[in-house]
């Protein structure tokens, strides 16, 4: 029987100058769970997120880490010159038809943005075309950086449904400051501590 | 639609003030009427002659502007990517924007025949301009961009499309749209300095010469139309570039 493995990370260290954002931290992250990572502003959350990505390079470590990944970035990291479609064609190639984005665009309230530069939505909508483009794309582990900052209660609501529903057994590694979005999404949480940014906590919310 | 008819009434304001200034003027070699330089005009369009001045300037005028778009282009995405050769072509970007097209059309014509002399002259006038706003332009690219699509997988002909291209093309193209039109105008001003046989430039000299006010007048309307057609068509073709890059 093949054991499919989901993410390692042992002994993460991260330093920006003196300022030491990751100290040692390990964990294995559980295949096909949502596990939340939270904790205060500037613990380390992002930067986690960053050097599992290998956008960021680690001071010393090792991760491991199935491909291929998708992600919400912190910031929406959209291509605003191009159409709402074409902005997840650029990731989904030609995987997805025209019909097929509109329609997954209209189940989180983007009915009818297909045709519209992205430079003409609001943050909000910004938001929740960055997210539908990491749902769409193929992925082993999806990396989430507060994907629902920016909405509204009654979208958010409408937004977290769908992405519930898209993640269901995957793995996915989210980082959270809400602790509804929390509760609603994750199997395991890890909370991050300022102090030496190794885990402080952690709950499996089965249990 | 209404806007068309405002824009029709002010052009035919300005030239019901311009008949009216020659008719009181009455000194046909210093301003001739706007009617005049129709009946001038269709006296020039029937003939072959006036096809071949037209596609001898627009030609050359042209491929200096095809050229320099292509040239300015490069040095930008060189620019873009060695620091240093932002540094080395710095001082020549500089001179070239400063000099003046007399001064270069003078000095073009010791290194070229008169009858190329629009060609590299209408070059010159490019390069900078387009250098100068596709640099604005790549530079203006979001680096966060790049770290996007490497975590996404995206194959480099769609991330030259989608994330390249995309940033840059509403720079080209109000790069683009400058230059077409400056170069006309140096184009022509290199011509008549330059006086090569059979172009417009050779015509606006001949008309200065004989003191034709009617016939400048007609030249300048002809280069004004032209200049605008080439624009029009060019900046089309870059709309319909960049509507199929933003729907990729």
């Amino acid at each position: 029987m093949i054991i499919e493995m989901g993410v390692i990370v042992s002994d993460l260290k991260k330093s920006y100058g003196s300022n030491v954002v990751l100290n040692g931290f390990s964990h294995e992250f559980t295949n096909g769970k949502v596990t939340a990572v939270v904790g205060q502003s500037g613990c380390g959350k992002s930067t986690l997120l960053a050097v599992i990505m290998g956008i960021l390079p680690l001071d010393s470590g090792i991760v491991q880490c199935p491909k291929p990944i998708s992600a919400v970035f912190q910031e929406n990291r959209l291509c605003d010159n191009l159409t709402v479609s074409a902005n997840i064609r650029l990731v989904t190639g030609k995987k997805y038809g025209e019909r097929e984005i509109a329609a997954q665009l209209s189940q989180i309230g983007l009915n009818g943005c297909e045709n519209k530069a992205v430079r003409e939505l609001s943050g909000g909508m910004k938001r929740r075309v960055a997210l539908l483009r990491a749902l769409m794309a193929d992925f082993e582990v999806l990396f989430l950086d507060e994907p629902f900052k920016g909405l509204d209660n009654d979208t958010k609501k409408l937004v977290m449904e769908y992405c519930k529903g898209k993640i269901a057994g995957k793995t996915v590694i989210f980082v959270t400051h809400d602790d509804c979005e929390c509760e609603f999404f994750s199997d395991e949480v890890i909370e991050l501590r300022i102090e030496d940014a190794r885990i402080a906590d952690y709950k499996d919310q089965d249990t | 639609m209404k806007k068309h008819v405002i824009s029709l009434l002010c052009v035919l304001f300005w030239l019901v003030i311009w008949q009216i200034g020659a008719m009181a003027l009455d000194q046909s070699i210093l301003l001739v009427t706007p009617v005049k330089v129709a009946v001038k005009l269709t006296e020039l369009i029937p003939s072959t002659d006036f096809w071949k001045s037209v596609l001898f300037s627009a030609g050359r005028i042209l491929a200096g502007f095809a050229l320099g778009l292509f040239t300015g282009t490069g040095l930008a995405v060189l620019s873009g990517k060695y620091g240093f050769m932002r540094r080395l072509f710095s001082p020549l970007i500089s001179v070239l924007k400063s000099v003046p097209v007399a001064s270069f059309t003078i000095l073009a014509l010791i290194w070229v025949s008169s009858k190329n002399l629009s060609v590299l002259v209408t070059f010159l006038i490019c390069v900078p301009i387009v250098y100068l706003n596709m640099l604005e332009g790549i530079d203006s690219l979001d680096p966060k961009l790049k770290e996007m699509a490497s975590i996404f997988g995206i194959p480099p002909w769609r991330r030259f499309v989608g994330i390249y291209l995309s940033q840059v093309l509403p720079y080209f193209r109000s790069a683009a749209g400058l230059a077409i039109g400056l170069c006309w105008k140096s184009g022509a001003a290199a011509e008549v300095i330059g006086i090569p046989d059979g172009s417009i430039g050779e015509k606006l000299y001949q008309a200065k010469i004989y003191l034709e006010t009617a016939d400048l007048f007609a030249w300048t309307v002809v280069i004004i139309f032209v200049s605008r057609l080439c624009e029009k068509a060019f900046m089309f073709a870059v709309k319909l570039l960049v509507n199929r890059v933003e729907r990729m």
